[in-house]
């Protein structure tokens, strides 16, 4: 059992959680995540690392509530605990050599840009923030992005209600341009993802992404989250959840990630219904 | 050994078998003709003294036949249910020439049925050696682990397994379906191995939370055995096997196995439903995932495998049930490309096969016959062709030998390279069959109590 020892709701849908794991807590690196479990009649779903304490024994993630089992969650309160948490799973994201990078965050995203941003600064890289959300009220983790030394910190929302409108391809496209990064790291939505990858090809900047397919049990033995990378087909949990932006097979990706839509909907509509009676 | 209905069994996860009463067991084991030579010994990769339980059944004490049984196999019901015996202690059996072999199997699985049946103070629980005062970690709770931690507990070490899933089990738990092999059989004999002192870590991957190596130096154990598997499901390489519609049988049979999706929206993991389901390859695994996909409501499941029936590796009875339940053979075909719309899977285009004259080995190959594609119409692929080794753990321990297919490099006892590591099971032979596994889990055990003690 994993005791629940903080939460903080970020947004509307967005909630934060941490849970008391010492050993996970001693070996978490930046990019990689966990698979949950609340109960047992529950899935596994992966969740990747906002941050953690080596120290005071705990791990953190952030999720936003889209079907049952995030619904469920939401719900959960501190003193609450998680049945299983496994991680951490997939191999860190690199921080050697990397000088001059750029780390675009999407929505619920910015959860694993903000750990991923530290650990560059900690290695010693010069690092810009872009991060972007639909409106200012989604918009999450800003003050803790703030309180790292970064060379710029960009604020991009869709309708204008915080930081620049527009996307986080605009301000990505010109640092480009400018020739002010050698290398970028985007996490997001798929097509966000996508479109910064597409942004920094034109101008040869090496992108990595961290994606988020469906995944069971998040250790290589199931193959529910492959990709074509380069066309080959690769592992999220194992050979990932980190690759070369400009070789993944996106459209492949966004496709494969709504197979049980349909059916998540039918399960949430279920539970938000009997909500009451379930808990 | 009577058997549900296939009509009706083939809609629901209840098991196939209803087992032996105590009259048929009798029965069958009076025909055991307690060779002076028991040759169905030699035939057990775990060595059970199989005239000597059978006899203890003649003799009415089924409190000693599983005591017998529990001297060598601390799964007993498991085994009974999933061994291959017909291609192991049954076909020593002399019966085998002159007709049919004893019944081992069932019979094993009659004993240890009736040992579960007992609360657990009632159940046999082996003897235990005093304490040698070592530490062994047993990597995986698979057949390989479970074998090995019941030995190494037996010989008087403390043993801690870790799992990397939420249950213990590995494949019995994750991919052999209810319908042959009952939770509650597996967890049971799980059960009686945590009343050998056997501790049990889930949520624990090693390699990734804690390494090999760290075990060993700061987690203080004195010797580590790895049977963590075989991994990675292994794809076809045709164009088209990332649609959606396509799955490995893993991920499917662990959704329906180990996250109950037969029981969604009541339990949370959903499961693709398919109308029309291919199953490619022809073991065990693509038997389990046919007959689960029927039991799931599908209208069509074709099983789809190069070679011809008699090449199959899956056993005999399972082919069998399946064909019994509904699933269609569609022998001599080979899948060329997996074709969709929108994303999702419509069909899969085969090139019949044909088998060339026997090898000097006595294999048949099957090569394509020319211009003879066609295509199977479907809304689902399930790859069952096999799996490749998992990199996850071996990463994390640099110095393990690894063949170039990433297997660990072991003796014949289970020796690596590295002092007081030992291996067994898929992750050093490749996927093999629960008994081999667990013979090769014992066989490790011995070895490392050997390695400890000196």
């Amino acid at each position: 059992m994993f005791p629940i020892v903080h939460k903080r709701q970020l947004s509307d849908a967005v909630f934060e959680i941490g849970v008391s794991a010492p050993k996970i807590a001693a070996k978490a690196r930046a990019g990689q995540f966990l698979m949950v479990r609340i109960d047992d009649r529950g899935e596994r779903i992966p969740l990747t690392f906002s941050d953690w304490s080596a120290e005071e024994g705990w791990i953190r993630f952030i999720f936003m509530r889209v079907g049952k089992t995030t619904h469920q969650l939401s719900h959960l309160e501190v003193g609450d605990s998680l049945l299983d948490v496994v991680g951490p799973l997939g191999v860190p994201t690199h921080t050697d050599g990397v000088d001059r990078i750029a780390i675009i965050g999407g929505g619920v995203g910015v959860a694993v840009a903000y750990p991923v941003a530290r650990a560059m600064a900690d290695a010693g890289a010069k690092v810009s923030v872009i991060i972007g959300a639909r409106n200012k009220e989604l918009l999450i983790l800003e003050d803790e992005l703030r309180a790292l030394p970064l060379e710029r910190f960009v604020v991009v929302t869709d309708d204008g209600s915080a930081g620049i409108k527009g996307l986080v391809t605009h301000p990505l496209k010109e640092l480009c341009e400018a020739g002010e990064i050698d290398e970028a790291f985007a996490v997001g939505p798929a097509i966000m993802m996508k479109f910064c990858a597409a942004t920094t090809r034109d101008f040869s900047v090496p992108t990595t992404v961290s994606l988020n397919p469906i995944m069971v049990d998040g250790t290589g033995m199931c193959g529910a989250c492959r990709v074509s990378v380069d066309g080959e087909t690769k592992f999220g949990c194992v050979d990932g959840p980190d690759f070369d932006g400009h070789a993944v097979d996106f459209e492949e990706l966004m496709s494969r990630q709504r197979v049980y839509s349909d059916l998540e909907r039918e399960a949430d509509a279920d539970y938000s219904q009997g909500c009451q009676c379930h808990l | 050994m009577p058997e549900r209905d296939p009509k009706q069994r083939a809609s629901v996860f209840d098991e196939v078998g209803y087992g032996y009463t105590p009259e048929m067991a009798l029965e069958e084991a009076m025909r055991c003709l307690q060779c002076k030579n028991p040759t169905c010994q030699e035939g057990c990769p775990v060595n059970i003294d199989i005239k000597g339980f059978i006899g203890a059944i003649i003799e009415g004490d089924h409190k000693r036949g599983v005591e017998i049984l529990k001297e060598r196999n601390a799964l007993p019901a498991v085994c009974g249910r999933v061994c291959p015996q017909e291609e192991q202690c049954e076909q020593m059996c002399v019966l085998t020439k002159k007709g049919e072999s004893v019944a081992i199997g069932r019979l094993e699985r009659f004993l240890g049925d009736s040992d579960l049946a007992c609360e657990l103070d009632g159940r046999c629980v082996p003897a235990v050696a005093p304490s040698s005062g070592f530490r062994c970690a047993v990597v995986g709770s698979g057949p390989a682990g479970l074998a090995c931690a019941g030995e190494l507990a037996q010989l008087g070490h403390a043993v801690t397994i870790f799992e990397s899933l939420h249950a213990p089990g590995g494949v019995l738990s994750y991919g052999i379906p209810e319908f042959r092999l009952p939770k509650v059989i597996l967890d049971g004999e799980i059960e009686t191995l945590s009343a050998l002192g056997v501790e049990l870590v889930t949520d624990t991957v090693v390699g990734q939370l804690v390494t090999v190596p760290e075990l060993l130096a700061e987690e203080g154990f004195d010797a580590v055995f790895i049977g963590s598997g075989a991994g990675l499901p292994v794809f076809l390489g045709t164009p088209g096997e990332n649609l959606n519609g396509v799955f490995s049988a893993n991920e499917f049979l662990t959704r329906v196995n180990l996250l109950r999706a037969y029981e969604f929206p009541t339990s949370d993991t959903p499961v693709w439903r398919g109308r029309k389901v291919a199953v490619i390859g022809g073991g065990n695994v693509a038997m389990d995932a046919a007959r689960t996909a029927l039991r799931l409501g599908a209208e069509e499941v074709f099983l789809v495998y190069r070679r011809t029936e008699d090449e199959m590796p899956a056993r005999k009875e399972e082919v069998h049930h399946a064909r019994e339940e509904g699933v269609e053979f569609k022998m001599l075909c080979s899948p060329s490309e997996i074709v969709g719309r929108d994303g999702f899977v419509t069909g899969i285009v085969a090139t019949r096969m044909e088998l060339t004259e026997p090898d000097e080995s006595g294999r048949r190959a099957p090569v394509c016959v020319m211009d003879s594609e066609f295509t199977i119409e479907c809304d689902t692929v399930i790859s069952a062709v096999g799996t490749r080794a998992n990199p996850l753990l071996s990463k994390a321990a640099p110095e393990l030998e690894l063949t170039k297919r990433g297997y660990i490099v072991t003796d014949d006892d289970g020796t690596t390279n590295m002092p007081g590591v030992y291996a067994g099971g898929d992750i050093v032979t490749g996927a093999a069959t629960v008994i081999l596994a667990m013979g090769a889990g014992k066989k490790a055990a011995v070895a490392m109590d050997r390695w400890l003690r000196n």
